[in-house]
């Protein structure tokens, strides 16, 4: 006797496989999806390239073309995970993607983790590309410790870059992302002396300095190749950068309950 | 010699047929919701059964994509319960048999269509073949399309892709046939009627009458966060406005308007329309006094005329 009448099967417990499966597949999907959106991909990794070869590849001659290296290094990381985070989320969340994919299984954290790698991704792609074209345009030499230990900080910067994006994110409408995106952090590279060491910044300028999370992280970056303030310690840049990412995860938790209260 | 009788499942092949028809399969219990100042929804109450399709019939604001968001566990009630299959909705057990199609304004554009059945896929420990999801949603030729690339009508559809793809047993469409061009809407249909027949229960909101009055068991009216009234779309259509008779006849107004059950008169050219909640009765006096009546017709009011008298906060007799 068979009849197709099949009972449910006993909701059997989510196992390890299944979280591990849905993970692999949004960062596969997310990457891809980051990837073919050229307005994102194209900027974030074209500007640290291009910024590059205009700046790097000019002065060779001198100290700049190693400078650069680990300061467009940390614009990258940074304009990846506001732009891919902040506006990656904003835009989801406005257009009640975000809402479709919370009403189904998906784990909350699979969805932030997956952009958290994807993002990682692009900023080590970027680190990638730079190495490159320091090594062979423009004449720096440096060892693989030192590409490894830039990496590595990369990677860790981009967590309190995360946490800034998910603000980003409850902040900012869609439509005005990119401008107001550009418009935070852009001067913000600049007064962290990603363009030229601290000490030749406007005085006004540097009052300002300390209290950036990129100065903060480019400092870390850049005492790898000696580019580092006189009498740089590293201990306190990590303190500010882990302050930050507290400070920024307590003000989006707090918008975001704000805001589920509300609607 | 034996025949072994083999059953085989119509419509979609191989849905597992589910729980018992009484089961109760979600509950909104006397759920209220506000925010800020507005209540969207007042002391409101709905009870799905396994295998029904339910209509959420109500004007903008009435609350209905509220009901909607608390039975999947999008937001919490300020006072009321909610339980969607035994559980709490926010339980990731109770969404892995749960399916929803809402209103999403764009989706992400970089992704083929394949490629997003495949990620939605992963969310469910036992969803439908990749292949089963294309073809229900009736997706071939489009599958491996980038969604930005999609028309109006194939979007909807993959969103209605989305929905099923975990084979779950119970299902919310807002607003499923939105854009879609008469073929697809007909075919959304058919595929809702072949899931209620394989025992899915389904939620259904919509501002086609029409759909719902096709598509749905039952039919729940809101406004303004309270429930109006509940019950069959002829139910509704009868409790509401009646039914209309006309014919030709010899008879006079006023002595119509005396019959039993009858609420109104009117003429209309050459025929008189009587409004009528027991339209046999009310013929069958007709018939004896007039045997020159002719042209008789007795049908129910639109539902349209239903919802409207409901919601433009006329009072109505026999709602709750």
């Amino acid at each position: 006797m068979a009849t197709n009448a099949i009972a449910i099967p006993a909701s059997s417990g989510l196992s390890l496989g299944y979280y591990a499966n849905i993970f692999r597949k949004e960062v596969q999907y997310e990457f891809v999806k980051m990837l073919r959106t050229k307005a994102f991909s194209l900027s974030v990794i074209g500007f640290p390239v291009m910024f590059y070869l205009l700046v790097g590849t000019s002065n060779r001659h001198n100290m700049f073309a190693r400078y650069v290296m680990p300061s467009y290094s940390c614009m990258g990381v940074v304009s990846a995970c506001l732009f891919g985070i902040g506006m990656g989320i904003a835009m989801e969340r406005a257009y009640g993607w975000l809402e479709l994919k919370q009403a189904s299984p998906m784990p909350r954290l699979a969805y932030l983790g997956a952009k958290v790698v994807t993002c990682a991704a692009f900023a080590l792609i970027i680190v990638a590309a730079l190495l490159t074209l320091g090594i062979t345009l423009g004449g720096v030499s440096l060892t693989a410790v030192e590409a490894l230990k830039l990496a590595g900080v990369i990677l860790a910067g981009s967590i309190p870059f995360t946490a800034m994006g998910l603000l980003v994110a409850l902040l900012v409408p869609p439509n005005a992302g990119p401008g107001v995106i550009n418009l935070i952090y852009l001067p913000m590279s600049f007064a962290s002396g990603f363009w030229m060491p601290v000490t030749y910044l406007p005085h006004w300028l540097k009052v300002i300095t300390p209290a950036l999370p990129t100065y903060h992280l480019a400092q870390i970056a850049l005492h790898i190749f000696g580019y580092a303030e006189p009498g740089c310690r590293l201990l306190p840049h990590w303190e500010a950068l882990a302050g930050f990412t507290l400070l920024m995860v307590g003000a989006a938790w707090i918008i975001f309950t704000r805001s589920e209260a509300k609607a | 010699m034996s025949a072994t009788a083999v059953i085989t499942a119509t419509g979609p092949a191989a849905w597992p047929v589910p729980l018992s028809q009484t089961r109760t399969v979600a509950k909104l219990n006397s759920v209220t919701k506000r925010y800020g100042q507005i209540t969207a929804l007042d002391n409101f109450s709905l009870e799905l059964c396994a295998g029904e399709v339910v209509a959420l019939l109500g004007p903008n604001g009435a609350g209905k994509t509220t009901a909607v968001r608390l039975l999947l566990g999008l937001i919490s009630p300020n006072a009321g319960s909610v339980r969607v299959l035994g559980r709490d909705p926010r339980d990731a057990k109770a969404r892995t048999r749960i399916g929803a199609m809402l209103q999403v304004a764009r989706v992400p554009e970089m992704l083929r269509v394949r490629e997003c059945i495949d990620l939605f896929r992963s969310y469910y420990p036992h969803p439908l073949p990749a292949a089963e999801v294309i073809r229900i949603a009736k997706l071939d030729g489009t599958a491996d399309q980038l969604f930005g690339k999609l028309s109006g009508g194939q979007k909807q559809r993959v969103l209605f892709g989305l929905a099923l793809c975990g084979n779950p047993d119970l299902i919310f469409l807002d607003e499923p046939t939105v854009g879609m061009d008469i073929e697809s809407r007909r075919g959304l249909w058919d595929q809702v009627r072949a899931l209620s027949a394989a025992g899915k229960t389904i939620l259904l909101t919509t501002h086609y009458l029409e759909e719902a009055d096709l598509l749905a068991n039952r039919i729940v009216v809101i406004n303004k966060g309270k429930l109006l009234c509940e019950g069959t779309s002829a139910e509704i259509k009868n409790r509401v406005s009646g039914r209309k008779i006309r014919c030709i006849t010899r008879l006079d107004p006023e002595f119509l308007q005396s019959l039993p059950t009858v609420s109104e008169v009117q003429q209309d050219r050459e025929a008189v329309v009587i409004t009528a909640e027991n339209p046999e009765k009310v013929v069958r006096e007709m018939l004896l006094r007039d045997e020159t009546l002719h042209g008789l017709e007795v049908s129910s009011g639109g539902l349209e005329d239903a919802f409207l008298a409901l919601t433009q906060d006329q009072p109505v007799a026999g709602s709750q």
